[in-house]
């Protein structure tokens, strides 16, 4: 190994992570207690009704499904391991996995054609969401061409970006079981390290937002200023 | 019994002229913003017509409002397992289109346009991109087309009329129509709340003001969807929705709100009214036909000392216990029972009551004349140019015996005045007719006084909000020296 790409897999895969995670939880909390009104899904379905379902909701469904997959295997990779002894378990997850990671790309990429040609939608985009697209776009990609080319994820994940991620959870950074994988996998990880470092300055925040108290609350709000007895 | 107070509002359709001069002081205090161009918290409806947004009362469309099935309350356009499923895409969510696209003119053209044979024009370009637009639709689109086969025909509320009733409404040169002043009900039971998932939305406690908290909105737009009347609006350019706020900050100062203040016509009303807050989920499950009259028994009587002592217990403040046996919506609503709530049939329980309108039911006597003396006493308001039907429609859940006890009423004290000042029908006539009104001649008086020689102190009698006691109170002052002061300190930009 030379040492150019040594120091280059001890930037992205050392510094840029602690860096990225840092931010996240820097600014995401910083925000949410300086800047509450700034956090919102931005959504521009009153302005656009039609190619809204098409694109945002594959995207969503397609992007929920893998990432909880990828969250799975970095928690339990010893069950997914136990899962895909079986060859045919192991071809219902990463066929359906595959499945939902399409389906993220049509809607993320109708979602980008809708933002380019509807001129109120144009309106309402800024640069950064741009950049967000932009990275949003190439990381489903690559996470495409990896599960192509690099059969099977779901097991070597759990063999190699598993460990990795908990050795830099309990700051004792391992590099050892990310460097020998090949250059796609590497980018589809440096680009989740952006993507992360992006999250809390752009409308990415919706996510940390999801209304679950609605889930268990009482129907009506009210709010008092000096609440009555028994209210 | 657990009594809460609530502003409530009474607007006398009869009264109102049409001049929209509530919508101007509203939008020029609130809603003058980017984003928040189209949006009228107060908008004047011809009726019959389609209304803002186009159709709104149309449920079959928006979905807005309560359905109450087997015994339970729940949203037309949302629950929680929907919530969850729907919040990537409202299927329910009105754009822009049934709304309108606001506009304004590239005036500079008619500086720098170059020099030719024709005058140069103003032409239209989208406030929301800035590109020429062709204008669709705007505010107030079908103002006073009343018999328009486009608009009018297509009212919601002409929905169970014989196509006799419908002719009558449409008969060339014979049309009719009035004005129908819309704000935010401020509901007992809002659906917008209900239906936030993010818990932006809610009722103050100490007044019953629907407010929407800034902060907390999140845009999943639920609300938009929820309202049954569409008042609550999306800023496109905030991304966060917004509401009528009942001019709060001038009513925490002891004035009436803008568009109450500014009415021409004097037909609104603003006053404090006690009601049952522990009975709002029964009556809001009554059968459609009932609601009118559920709906009134929540609302008690101030001066019941059983109600009073309650009111205490629950925190209510003698001023506004005061305040309330003061209100002239209590009147009109309870007393009188001649204002009705819009659409109750959503089960929101609307909190502004609307007087119907007497002019367009009685000119329909001797082609168009308003006819003095009435063979049958009560016979043209039976005959109706506007037929109950459809008034009961838009106001009483359908149930026409509301909508006919609130325009006999008013009959006969114009009847009872006309005897008292004019002379041309004789008193026992007015009696006779007073009492088949079920009106007695104090009544009838109040009412005369209240609709015609009120005042401004009669119209508003707003309660202290004794912001004294406000959470405001307990922060540092010191802490927003030369700021702007208390509240929301930052400009409201889209997005970081």
């Amino acid at each position: 190994m030379n040492s150019a790409s040594h120091y280059l897999d001890q930037f992205f895969f050392l510094a840029l992570p602690y860096v990225a995670f840092f931010t996240f939880f820097f600014v995401t909390i910083e925000r949410y207690r300086n800047r509450k009104f700034t956090y919102s899904s931005l959504s521009s379905q009153f302005l656009e009704n039609q190619q809204h379902f098409w694109g945002l909701v594959p995207l969503h469904y397609g992007i929920l499904v893998v990432l909880a997959g990828h969250i799975v295997a970095f928690l339990i990779p010893r069950e997914v391991l136990w899962w895909n002894s079986k060859p045919l378990r192991l071809y219902i997850l990463e066929g359906s996995a595959l499945v939902f990671a399409i389906l993220a790309a049509v809607g993320l990429i109708a979602a980008m054609i809708r933002r380019a040609s509807v001129a109120k939608i144009r309106r309402v985009t800024t640069p950064l969401d741009w950049v967000l697209l932009a990275l949003l776009l190439y990381q489903i990609l690559t996470g495409i061409e990896v599960a192509i080319r690099y059969p099977w994820g779901s097991s070597w994940f759990a063999t190699s970006a598993s460990p990795y991620l908990w050795s830099l959870l309990r700051f004792s950074p391992d590099l050892s079981y990310i460097t020998p994988l090949p250059g796609s996998v590497k980018l589809h990880i440096v680009n989740a390290y952006l993507l992360i470092l992006l999250f809390p300055f752009t409308r990415l925040v919706h996510i940390l937002v999801i209304p679950n108290p609605y889930l268990w609350r009482k129907p009506q709000v009210v709010r008092w200023y000096r609440p009555p007895a028994g209210a | 019994m657990n009594v809460r107070s609530q502003v409530s509002m009474v607007f006398h359709l009869d009264k109102c002229i049409g001049c929209h001069t509530c919508s101007i002081a509203c939008k020029n205090i609130w809603t003058d913003r980017k984003g928040a161009e189209y949006m009228w918290w107060n908008n004047v409806e011809t009726k019959p017509g389609t209304g803002f947004p186009t159709a709104w009362e149309d449920q079959e469309k928006y979905n807005g409002g309560w359905a109450c099935e087997d015994g339970n309350l729940r949203l037309k356009s949302t629950s929680k397992t929907k919530t969850v499923f729907n919040i990537f895409h409202h299927p329910n969510m009105p754009t822009m289109d049934d709304y309108y696209e606001p506009w304004t003119y590239d005036y500079q053209h008619l500086f720098n346009a170059p020099e030719g044979p024709d005058q140069p024009t103003a032409v239209p370009i989208s406030m929301v991109t800035g590109e020429l637009i062709n204008i669709k639709a705007g505010p107030n689109w079908d103002d006073d087309l009343g018999g328009s086969p486009i608009y009018a025909e297509n009212d919601p509320n002409l929905r169970g009329l014989t196509e006799q009733q419908r002719q009558q409404l449409f008969a060339v040169e014979r049309l009719v129509f009035f004005y129908f002043p819309r704000i935010c009900n401020h509901c007992l039971n809002p659906s917008c709340v209900a239906s936030c998932p993010s818990g932006a939305l809610y009722k103050r406690g100490e007044d019953g003001i629907v407010l929407l908290d800034q902060n907390r909105c999140r845009a999943w737009r639920a609300c938009v969807a929820a309202c049954p009347y569409k008042k609550t609006f999306f800023n496109w350019s905030t991304d966060k929705s917004e509401k009528c706020i009942l001019c709060y900050p001038r009513l925490e100062t002891g004035q009436a709100p803008a568009c109450f203040h500014s009415c021409v016509g004097r037909i609104r009303y603003l006053g404090v009214l006690l009601y049952d807050a522990s009975r709002i989920e029964e009556v809001a499950k009554r059968p459609a036909e009932e609601l009118v009259e559920a709906q009134r028994s929540l609302i008690l009587d101030p001066h019941d000392p059983a109600v009073i002592a309650a009111a205490r217990s629950g925190g209510i403040h003698d001023s506004v216990i005061e305040s309330a046996q003061r209100s002239p919506v209590y009147k009109f609503v309870k007393e009188w029972k001649i204002a009705l709530p819009p659409h109750i049939e959503f089960r929101t329980l609307p909190m502004l009551f609307y007087v119907p309108p007497m002019a367009p039911v009685m000119a329909d006597l001797d082609s168009g004349t308003v006819k003095n003396v009435s063979g049958g006493l009560f016979h043209d308001i039976e005959e109706a140019r506007v037929p109950t039907r459809f008034l009961a429609n838009l106001l009483g859940a359908g149930n026409e015996g509301k909508v006919r006890y609130a325009l006999r009423k008013q009959k006969a004290v114009r009847w009872y005045r006309r005897a008292l000042t004019v002379g041309d029908v004789t008193h026992a006539e007015a009696a006779e007719m007073l009492a088949q009104a079920d009106c007695s001649p104090e009544e009838a008086e109040a009412i005369y006084r209240l609709t015609s020689l009120c005042t401004f102190d009669d119209r508003f009698v707003i309660p202290p909000m004794h912001r004294e006691e406000a959470i405001e109170m307990l922060a540092d002052p010191l802490e927003h020296k030369q700021s702007t002061g208390f509240g929301f300190l930052t400009g409201p930009r889209r997005g970081l």
